[in-house]
């Protein structure tokens, strides 16, 4: 079964280091959620696992294989990435941006073919991308742009899935969609999925495991229960809120306080 | 639904729901061959000496293996087309062609729509190169000027890649400031051995403004090679020139050698460019309106642009060519005169008529 490793991977840009003996494991039908404050280095990750960045220092295994090995088209058939502010150039079509994920399988010479355009058509089906295939990138809202993104990811047909803040620019709706979304590819089709989130509420619903960055470093890792508590947060964010288990299925859930009640919120944190 | 979405993909017919046009385009394409093959055989036709269209066909025709046709023509006629006006208007194609492609590329690698074939260097090397084979001695300058012409382009941009390169990747932001910077390093150097020239500056300000009197079959045959094999090149990177519209970053998500792919575009096109003015000299404009208004009437997807692009510059540079010799002879006008004057009001009609976001 394929799975994907990281071991002591420190890595950053140019002389500074970003990242610092990261240690992760991820298998597949298994949502892995990298959380961690602004800075902390949860999109250099991405970049690493990637290989847009190369690491200063240890390596990067897809099914025990080093990435550093691999054509980049090779990777590309097995690993998609979301950005989290996707440029997508204007005057293309929606349709248009989303064949381009079938750039890995394609050679020079070789054009789209039947195949290639109905993986395009399913991936723009469930990402409910259909009704402005034919639009151009110019037209669409942020929320569009973030489908059309998951949808091109899906054609490389990927076994491995990486979202930088899939939800960042979502409305409430859209960011439950998306996950939903996200988390039903992950399961019936046994993608292994790594997603940065900055939403702690939608990283425990939606995550099986949790990994906490500080300063480029592990914090804690383990179950969302594990990772997040008050604690934890007051130390990684210096933020203090109040977690409570969610109502209908014990995740923890993050509540914020503003001022004027903040002094509460040592008394009924658990 | 997402179940089955990477198992047993069937082909449902509205699978071409979402066509890539290749019927229209494929037509443009077609359409564009015709166009130039008028262009060709038209202006072959026009010029001090009228040639009637009948007597040009049967001297092309009485050219081509196992066909016999009885000569009524004069043997002049014969030389004006096939030694004067043929090697001329196909130098023109190949360099309009050339030029074309090469604003294309740039534009598309810089994803800018300003970017021209000139952008990092070639311009003012190859003129700095002219300019010293124009204060050569006489006797050497027939052969110098081009040689040195096209080493000039080809060192200036080297230099201003390896001044650019940092580590193992190429910011192509950096590499457009060093252009700039190293040109106008040798555009000063220019000026001032232009100024210094004397009797010889008339000669390369007409060089500097491009011209193609003084054509013959050799040149055709010299930049052919690097001019076809080139765009080639180029037209074979299409789609990974497509998915650099991206970022960079995505790009290399989706499988594409990122510094590869720009190392073998800014080869190419720099080659190709450097083909192109070494004979004939910097003609400007073609580069920027050809591949933006082809891009305005059949959007951006660079497999049909490249071709495209191609094909309309080689008719566009030949037409302004046919003006060029035309207009006010005997008096030859610089083709990138008339490249500017047919252009730019050209290429403003296309902008008011279509005005969606093309770049």
């Amino acid at each position: 079964m394929l799975n994907l490793r990281l071991d002591k991977v420190s890595l950053g840009y140019g002389k500074r280091r970003v990242l610092h003996n990261i240690v992760l494991e991820a298998k597949p039908r298994e949502m892995l959620g990298i959380i961690g404050p602004n800075g902390s280095g949860k999109s250099t990750l991405i970049r690493g696992i990637t290989r847009v960045i190369s690491p200063s220092s240890g390596q990067v295994f897809l099914d025990g294989q080093d990435i550093a090995s691999m054509s980049h088209s090779d990777l590309a058939r097995l690993m998609a990435v979301v950005p989290q502010n996707p440029v997508l150039p204007d005057p293309f079509t929606a349709f248009e941006v989303v064949l381009m994920g079938r750039t890995p399988h394609l050679g020079l010479l070789r054009h789209e073919g039947e195949r290639d355009l109905a993986i395009v058509r399913r991936a723009m089906e469930v990402t409910k991308t259909v009704a402005f295939a034919e639009r151009r990138i110019g037209e669409l809202s942020g929320g569009e742009r973030q489908r059309l993104s998951i949808a091109r990811a899906l054609a490389q047909e990927p076994k491995i899935m990486l979202l930088d803040e899939p939800t960042a620019h979502l409305d409430i709706n859209y960011q439950i969609e998306t996950l939903d979304l996200v988390r039903q590819l992950c399961l019936e089709q046994g993608l292994i999925v790594v997603a940065t989130l900055h939403d702690l509420n939608l990283a425990a619903q939606y995550c099986d495991r949790l990994i906490m960055l500080s300063n480029g470093k592990i914090y804690c890792h383990g179950v969302p229960k594990a990772v997040i508590n008050a604690q934890t947060i007051k130390e990684v964010y210096g933020a203090e809120v109040h977690v409570y288990p969610h109502p209908l299925n014990d995740l923890p859930a993050t509540l914020i306080a503003s001022e004027k009640d903040r002094h509460k919120l040592s008394q009924k944190s658990v | 639904m997402a179940l089955e979405l990477l198992k047993d993909v069937t082909i449902p017919k509205a699978a071409t729901a979402y066509p890539l046009h290749w019927r229209s385009r494929v037509y443009a394409i077609v359409g564009l061959v015709v166009l130039l093959g008028v262009v060709m055989v038209v202006t072959s036709a026009i010029g001090s000496t009228h040639i009637p269209l009948a007597t040009l066909g049967q001297v092309l025709l009485s050219k081509l293996p196992f066909i016999e046709v009885e000569p009524t023509w004069a043997s002049s006629v014969e030389t004006i087309i096939l030694d004067i006006r043929l090697p001329r208007l196909l130098l023109a194609g190949l360099v309009g062609a050339a030029l074309a492609v090469a604003g294309a590329t740039y534009q598309g690698l810089f994803r800018n729509p300003l970017a021209d074939p000139y952008l990092i260097g070639v311009a003012q090397g190859a003129a700095l190169g002219a300019v010293i084979g124009f204060v050569l001695p006489v006797s050497w300058q027939a052969a110098s000027i081009p040689l040195l012409a096209f080493a000039g382009a080809l060192i200036a941009v080297a230099v201003v890649y390896s001044i650019a390169k940092v580590g193992k990747t190429l910011p192509m932001t950096t590499l457009i400031l060093a252009g700039v910077a190293l040109g106008a390093f040798l555009a000063a150097i220019t000026s001032y051995l232009m100024i210094a020239s004397g009797d010889k500056l008339h000669g390369i300000i007409s060089w500097l403004l491009g011209t193609f009197s003084l054509t013959s079959w050799w040149q055709v045959t010299m930049v052919m090679p690097y001019i076809f094999v080139g765009i080639i090149i180029i037209w074979l990177h299409a789609r990974p020139l497509n998915v650099m519209q991206l970022d960079e970053e995505q790009a290399q998500q989706l499988g594409i050698n990122v510094e590869r792919v720009k190392l073998i575009l800014l080869g190419a096109a720099t080659l190709i460019t450097a083909a192109a003015v070494c004979f004939c000299g910097i003609i400007g404009f073609v580069g920027i309106i050809i591949p933006h208004a082809v891009r305005l009437v059949w959007g951006p997807d660079h497999r049909f642009l490249l071709p495209l692009t191609t094909l309309a510059g080689a008719s566009f540079l030949i037409l302004a060519d046919t003006a060029a010799r035309t207009v006010l002879a005997p008096t030859e006008i610089p083709v990138g005169v008339i490249t500017a004057f047919l252009g730019a009001p050209f290429f403003l009609y296309i902008l008011r008529q279509k005005k969606r976001a093309v770049f």
